[in-house]
């Protein structure tokens, strides 16, 4: 697809238009509901973001958080994971595990400055290739709209309160 | 990589002297190759670390594909593999096999899905190439930290369980009986027979439901491999594949299955002296006694007491002619809820269909207008041992001048389901053509499409429409009994929109049949739970892979026959049944299955004794020595979920082919590169 095309009309005179970015964003699919989804996906020739790499996992309950640091360190601008609905796991409870992980971990990279929605996860069963097609599509959408992750340059996304700040300086003072 | 300095962890020693990965890319054809440029992939694959040698291949899972890897492994070129190529759901096994057969582990190989995940569902060849040579580096990173295993096997026990007793159900369970196995066959209803013995003929050859069914249901009664267990149901399975362990509940029937003959004078003798409670079997067009037989060559031939409406179960006072009638003794009101608990290599389920509920089209006039009919409801009334034996007549008992047939209720609508039912355009040319021949009624068939794909199937069409049948094509919008013209009145009025030739028609009618479409059983949720498979939002299961594994399902030895897996009609459910005896026999007289080999296990050495992963195991595989303070996994328990080890706060919990370091490097790999 030419780039050209998508200049606004009447835009003269801009310089040779910016490469654009194309986020990076690493998956782990549990094997029995998810990693078949996206089979199944691809078995019905749904067409859908090549940005999304998929790392197969026998279960989400498998995934241990520092999979998803590893991932956003080595460069990934945004992770997926990918699990059975609740009631539905293949090992009877390994999602509800996924998403107790999932929360804390939310918790700590938000503390890290990494944005929320770098970071999903998503219930998808076997037979919602579909989905896998959305999502994957959504993600890659929301984390491009994001731009890269620069961890070099962390936010700080806690603005110290004001009242201990002044307790903390009072205390420096004495 | 992190080297040994960094005092985190090292790469296991290789017992194999060392990587060096063989990467094989397969072109798929055009699938894959039409898509990714292959003699890309197989460059930049060559330029990885310890990958030895890079080729490509037209099919990699033909012979000479295998052939490729088989000798590379002999000729010592390589010493692990990596395949891109399908899905590793589709052709891991394969491609494990073909190294084995190289004489190396089987699990020193790894799959890149370069065909599902990338030229499949990459519009653009480029983006392809690169999320191709990403998965490749991923799968070489990993594969080169992949640990010796040996392949784990586990026994088979012979028996078979089958769920469901209709057609699918007992033609599965007689192929297996006649193969030698024992079968449990468990049905919930008093009878076997399904829907099929509910109907009086089938179509396209017209022959006589009952007289196909029936032997082969006294078949599966005198069958002495198959243990038939009615009105039962499966209420627990554990295990896995080669081993479950089944527990099954009999409800009481208040009849001693054994000693009752069929002789149904207890019925005859009952305290009421009609049938005063709706027949369920005739679809509610009928009556029954709190005693009954669903229908004279019910399997097996017992009676039941329906307590709900028993008198002697409501007031404790009846004078219980029925014990009086029996002159085996045969009844047991003491009787309860009993259980058996079976031990089956395999499982067969065949748990059908419902029919759609067509009071969820109020325009329709279901349960309105009394001469509106379900298919369902005709084909009792169609049938000789039904309610009218075998008239089709009205709830007045005057038979029908003219009938409509309205076509896809309930199928191919985007209000309820949105698939096409199979069977009802070919019922419906069944029910016109019967109707016509009992009552000599006109008939007019409303249709959207006619779909008649089956052998002799539009042949039929062709018969029926040379009968004279009236085919309207057109959805239609409804029916009323307010009359808008004379001809209108005292009947029933089907709207209808005919394209055929472009204008809205009004037909009376004196009966209605609404040709209502099939859906899943409305507990297909907690089926599918029970036996651990997957199924659709809607409710059908879920096969392993809708062309190849048709009646296979994602838990081994679980698989599926008949309509419980889409709709379906009597042949293909019979084939289908067949395919899933032949798919247990395969695996019950081979006597073993190989096991995954990714099972858990702790380091001894850095357990710190927390118990974290004790609890999680949700197969309560792990134990814990409180003398040592050191957990430790039963491998042959685990079922390998790794939920332990995502939970271990020192990383002394491992998995097989999942270990951290192996999915660190497959991290790495997706993004090291492209």
């Amino acid at each position: 697809m030419s780039e050209v095309l998508r200049e606004p009309a009447g835009s003269v005179g801009t310089t040779a238009t910016p490469e654009p970015f194309e986020p990076r964003i690493v998956a782990f699919f549990c094997n029995w509901c998810t990693y078949t989804a996206a089979d199944l996906a691809g078995i019905s020739r749904m067409q859908y973001a090549p940005n999304v790499r998929v790392i197969r996992l026998m279960c989400s309950g498998r995934l241990d958080p520092q999979f998803v640091v590893a991932a956003l360190r080595e460069g990934a601008d945004g992770v997926l994971i990918g699990g059975c609905h609740p009631g539905d796991c293949h090992y009877q409870e390994g999602n509800y595990n996924a998403l107790r992980r999932f929360e804390l971990l939310k918790l700590m990279l938000r503390d890290f400055g990494i944005e929320d929605e770098r970071v999903r996860l998503e219930w998808i069963s076997a037979s919602e290739g579909d989905r896998v097609q959305k999502v994957c599509n959504e993600m890659t959408e929301q984390v491009r709209a994001l731009g890269p992750l620069r961890l070099t340059t962390p936010q700080r996304v806690h603005a110290p309160r004001a009242d201990i700040e002044a307790e903390l300086v009072g205390q420096e003072a004495r | 990589m992190l080297a040994p300095e960094d005092g985190l962890t090292s790469r296991p020693i290789s017992t194999n002297g060392g990587p060096k990965i063989g990467v094989y890319v397969c072109h798929c054809g055009l699938n894959i190759a039409g898509k990714v440029d292959v003699g890309a992939v197989v460059e930049f694959a060559s330029t990885l670390p310890d990958v030895a040698v890079a080729r490509d291949y037209k099919f990699m899972c033909s012979d000479p594909g295998q052939e490729l890897i088989e000798n590379d492994l002999r000729e010592g070129l390589v010493n692990r593999v990596v395949v891109a190529s399908c899905s590793p759901l589709m052709h891991e096994a394969t491609f494990r096999r073909a190294t084995a057969e190289g004489g190396q582990s089987p699990f020193y190989f790894q799959m890149a899905s370069i065909r599902e995940h990338v030229s499949w569902v990459t519009a653009d060849g480029h983006d392809a190439t690169d999320k191709a040579k990403a998965l490749v580096a991923a799968a070489v990173r990993r594969v080169a930290l992949h640990e010796y295993l040996e392949p784990r096997k586990a026994e088979v026990r012979p028996d078979v369980l089958v769920v469901g007793g209709g057609i699918a159900g007992i033609h599965a369970a007689l192929t297996l009986a006649e193969a030698g196995k024992h079968v449990y066959l468990v049905e919930r209803e008093t009878t076997i027979g399904g829907h099929m013995a509910k109907f009086d003929k089938t179509f396209p050859t017209l022959d006589c439901a009952a007289c196909i069914l029936t032997p082969k249901m006294s078949a599966v009664r005198s069958h002495p491999n198959i243990t038939l267990w009615t009105y039962s149901d499966v209420v627990g399975v554990e295990g896995f594949t080669g081993d479950f362990t089944v527990r099954v509940r009999h409800r009481p029937r208040y009849v001693k299955e054994e000693l009752c003959t069929g002789c149904l004078e207890c019925i005859e003798k009952c305290i009421h002296k009609q049938g005063k409670f709706e027949d369920e079997w005739n679809e509610g067009l009928s009556k029954r006694k709190p005693i009954y037989i669903p229908f004279p060559q019910a399997t097996p031939p017992v009676v039941v007491v329906d307590p709900d409406t028993c008198i002697w179960f409501k007031t404790g006072k009846c004078p219980q002619t029925c014990i009086e009638a029996c002159e085996r003794d045969a009844f047991d009101f003491e009787q309860t809820e009993t259980f058996d608990e079976v031990k089956v290599g395999a499982i067969v389920l065949s748990t059908g269909f419902k029919a759609f509920d067509a009071s969820k089209m109020p325009e329709y006039g279901y349960g309105l207008y009394p001469n509106v009919y379900t298919s369902l409801e005709v084909e009792r009334l169609l049938n000789a041992a039904g309610p009218t034996g075998g008239e089709v007549v009205l709830r007045d008992g005057s038979k029908p001048k003219v009938v409509g047939i309205i076509h896809c209720v309930g199928s191919r609508d985007a209000k309820h389901n949105l698939w096409c039912s199979k069977v009802c355009c070919m019922y419906s040319l069944k029910l016109a053509h019967m109707v016509k021949e009992r009552t000599g009624a006109e008939v007019y068939n409303f249709y959207i499409d006619m779909r008649t794909p089956g052998k002799g199937y539009e042949e039929f069409y062709d018969k029926i429409l040379k009968e004279g049948v009236h085919m309207v094509r057109g959805r239609v919008a409804g029916v009323t009994d307010e009359a808008a013209a004379p001809e209108e009145e005292d009947h029933l009025v089907i709207r209808a929109e005919d394209t055929l030739i472009g204008s809205v028609r009004r037909i009376p009618v004196d009966m209605v049949v609404l040709a209502v479409g099939l859906e899943p059983r409305p507990d297909a949720q907690d089926v599918r739970r029970l036996f651990n498979i997957s199924c659709g939002g809607e409710g059908w299961f879920t096969e392993r892979h809708p062309k190849l594994a048709p009646v296979s399902t994602f838990t081994d030895g679980v698989f599926l026959a008949g309509a419980c897996q889409g709709p379906k009609d009597i042949p293909d459910t019979v084939a289908q049944a067949g395919a899933a005896a032949a798919e247990v026999l395969a695996m019950v007289d081979r006597g073993f299955v190989m096991l995954e080999a990714n099972t858990a296990h702790i380091d001894d050495e850095a357990c710190s004794g927390c118990k974290t992963c004790v609890g999680l195991c949700p197969f309560g595989a792990i134990s814990f020595d409180e003398e040592r303070k050191k957990a430790s996994v039963n491998e042959v328990i685990c079922k390998g979920c790794g939920v332990c080890v995502g939970a271990c706060p020192s990383g002394a919990a491992q998995q097989h082919l999942f270990t951290d370091e192996e999915i660190f490097s497959e991290i790495e790999g997706v993004l090291a590169y492209v």
